[in-house]
């Protein structure tokens, strides 16, 4: 079943810590929303076939936007924007909005509530395994010799002969999409279109994130 | 575009206004919540740290209780803070009075800043 819980697109901001009312230190990590405004809105019973909205965030300089993409803004009446991203809802929902609809961070999250956030992390480009896996090296001392951070054998001798599928080596890591599931929404700041959620998303700041009710906990 | 610098300062205005400086003798108010009923305690110390970090800075202050060394650390803008008061402000040399734990007595004196009289 896609997942149709309703969410938004947002900026990662950064993190910092706020207190609770019994003057606890929370870490939150805060996200900008601002008002996404609706691109696109899909149907189940149009040439698309299902139920989805196309949501878009941030502005975007005129020269940076293609003709296409000027002709997509333009059917939907709405300035063009820099992020685009379609996430699938019911059908009452897709029924239920418009091109140009906005929506705040007010609109889809309350206080409480448990969100999904999805981004990309940070890359590490090509990571040796113990940056990688969590391998733990070789000693520093005792006379170990350029090998301090390899991750020793990597099988056996005839039998079976090569080396096993899905063996942890070094290689590309991050700069991957990861969702980071059941994070609690502390704070919403209508205003200023933010969002202060509890602990640590994926990605830089600055980066885009998807933020949605939660898939487990809904 | 929000910045997440400029919006710690919206998020912790000063709510203390004091200058607080490594040797102070201060009288930190906190508020201690029992249950239903909340009451002021107050410690009195020397201020042996301070590290900053905008909304983040935390004060450590030092005491001998009874014979004993009590230390504890304060976020400066914990909610739980009701007043800190600067008894006295005293002369050091350092940001960090760790050498006071190692001593007592005459030795953990520091000597006071005089202001002038006006």
């Amino acid at each position: 079943m896609a997942n149709l819980n309703p969410g938004l697109i947002a900026r990662k901001v950064g993190m910092t810590q706020i207190y609770d009312d019994n003057g606890q230190v929370i870490p939150v990590t805060v996200v900008e929303t601002g008002r996404n405004v609706v691109v696109a809105v899909k149907r189940a019973d149009g040439p698309d076939g299902y139920d989805a909205i196309q949501l878009g965030f941030g502005t975007q300089k005129p020269h940076r936007v293609n003709r296409p993409m000027r002709g997509h803004f333009a059917r939907a009446g709405v300035e063009p924007v820099r992020w685009l991203r379609e996430i699938r809802v019911t059908a009452e929902r897709a029924a239920e909005l418009k091109p140009g609809d906005r929506l705040g961070p007010d609109d889809v999250f309350a206080e409480g509530d448990v969100v999904d956030v999805v981004g990309t992390s940070k890359g590490r480009g090509f990571a040796g395994v113990m940056k990688r896996h969590g391998f733990r090296g070789f000693l520093r001392t005792h006379g170990t010799h350029e090998y301090f951070r390899h991750g020793g054998s990597i099988g056996t001798r005839l039998t079976p002969g090569m080396v096993l599928k899905g063996k942890r080596m070094a290689g590309h890591m991050g700069a991957a999409r990861v969702t980071i599931q059941n994070l609690r929404v502390v704070k919403v700041d209508a205003e200023r279109g933010l969002l202060f959620i509890k602990g640590g998303i994926p990605g830089p700041n600055g980066g885009q994130v998807l933020v949605r009710k939660a898939v487990k906990k809904h | 575009m929000v910045n997440i610098a400029e919006l710690e300062q919206d998020l912790y205005p000063k709510t203390h206004d004091v200058k607080l400086r490594p040797g102070d003798l201060v009288r930190v108010h906190v508020r201690i919540t029992e249950g239903e009923k909340s009451r002021i305690q107050v410690f009195e110390g020397t201020v042996i740290r301070i590290r900053r970090g905008g909304p983040r800075t935390t004060f450590t202050v030092r005491k001998v209780s009874f014979g004993v060394g009590v230390e504890r650390i304060f976020p400066l803008h914990s909610p739980w803070l009701e007043k800190i008061e600067v008894r006295r402000r005293n002369k050091v040399r350092r940001a960090k009075l760790y050498y006071l734990r190692s001593r007592r007595g005459k030795a953990a004196r520091l000597k006071e800043i005089r202001q002038p009289r006006k």
